[in-house]
């Protein structure tokens, strides 16, 4: 099955020692298995991909759309439905399960989940400016300042101001599949993943791993010169 | 399962069981696989534990030795497979858990009294 991602929930971040005993920095995902729900073909949708199921649930939690859906596709109540791409030749049909065994290890991935909400943010928090000093008779602490040019009579539209901050969907690109468990239904990804622990979060497989590879090998061969 | 409970179990399948118990005072020989031209070779650290800090698989502990007059402090993560053993050479009786203080001592005053009975021995 060549499905190109998987739903699972971000479980919290620990270490590994890896064979050279060297510590690596892992978040865990739980990625108990999916279940393809639906399959998008060309033919009737378009494009080609799988609509899958994740998230155990009670019956009640679900409206009833929801509920007919999953029941026509003979699935237990779920929680989470996405659709993820799948190769045209492939194979995939409704009832499916997609483990964590789809990744390989070294393999690199996509995650996207909803990242932590900061509430009314700053500007020194939500766009890192500088802010002023905290002493020496400042009273420009953590103030924004000047909105722009005073010519213009008015302020520019997109102008950093502050505001609602996190809580939006969030993809981090390029991380490494360090271990993989599907007994446990674990995933393990080197470097952080955006959300709060138990967050619903999205593992793709990384569209251009390749690029990704040589990118880092020049980066390297630069660093010894 | 807990997020948590996963947490703990995928860091205590990681723990050695063979580390001796030990704490800040105590005197240690840390066994240090160390790579030097392609080859591995045990590398011996001998000196007062000045700091024991974090817990469970981050355990680290803080080393001080005097070499030629010169003070060295090494960090060795309790957990990592780059520690062959760690042996306890002596036992201190010190009522502090972290040892800076003797980083401004020098000789006599730098000794630490042997704990021979076990008071100050950890948990």
């Amino acid at each position: 099955m060549s499905i190109k991602g998987i739903l699972g929930r971000k479980v919290g971040m620990t270490q590994l020692f890896d064979e050279e005993g060297k510590v690596v920095p892992v978040t865990v995902l739980a990625v108990e298995p999916n279940v393809v729900t639906q399959v998008r073909t060309v033919e009737t949708d378009g494009y080609s991909a799988a609509q899958v199921a994740f998230g155990e649930c009670r019956v009640d939690r679900l409206t009833r759309p929801e509920q007919g859906h999953l029941r026509a596709a003979g699935v237990q109540p779920r929680r989470h439905l996405r659709e993820f791409a799948i190769q045209a030749d492939a194979t995939v049909s409704v009832g499916d399960v997609i483990t964590a065994d789809i990744f390989a290890i070294g393999e690199r991935v996509v995650v996207s989940g909803t990242s932590k909400g900061k509430g009314f943010a700053g500007v020194v928090k939500r766009y890192h400016f500088h802010g002023g000093d905290m002493t020496h008779g400042s009273m420009v602490h953590r103030k924004p300042q000047s909105g722009g040019a005073t010519d213009a009579a008015r302020t520019f539209k997109g102008n950093k101001k502050p505001g609602r901050m996190g809580g939006e969907r969030v993809t981090q690109f390029g991380l490494k599949v360090v271990r993989f468990d599907v007994a446990d239904n674990l995933l393990f990804v080197r470097g952080a993943v955006p959300g709060p622990d138990g967050a619903l979060v999205e593992v793709t497989k990384a569209r251009r791993a390749e690029k990704v590879k040589v990118r880092v090998e020049t980066v390297r061969s630069s660093k010894k010169k | 399962m807990a997020n948590e409970t996963i947490i703990r179990a995928i860091e205590n399948a990681q723990k050695r069981t063979d580390v001796p118990r030990f704490r800040g005072g105590d005197t240690v020989r840390v066994h240090a696989k160390v790579v030097e031209g392609g080859k591995e070779r045990i590398q011996i650290f001998e000196g007062v534990a000045l700091a024991r800090r974090g817990e469970g698989i981050r355990d680290t502990v803080l080393v001080r030795k005097v070499t030629n007059g010169v003070g060295v402090e090494r960090t060795f993560l309790v957990h990592s497979p780059r520690i062959d053993k760690i042996e306890v050479i002596r036992r201190g009786s010190v009522r502090r858990s972290k040892l800076y203080f003797l980083r401004d001592r020098v000789g006599k005053a730098a000794r630490i009294k042997e704990d021979r009975n076990g008071r100050f021995a950890d948990k």
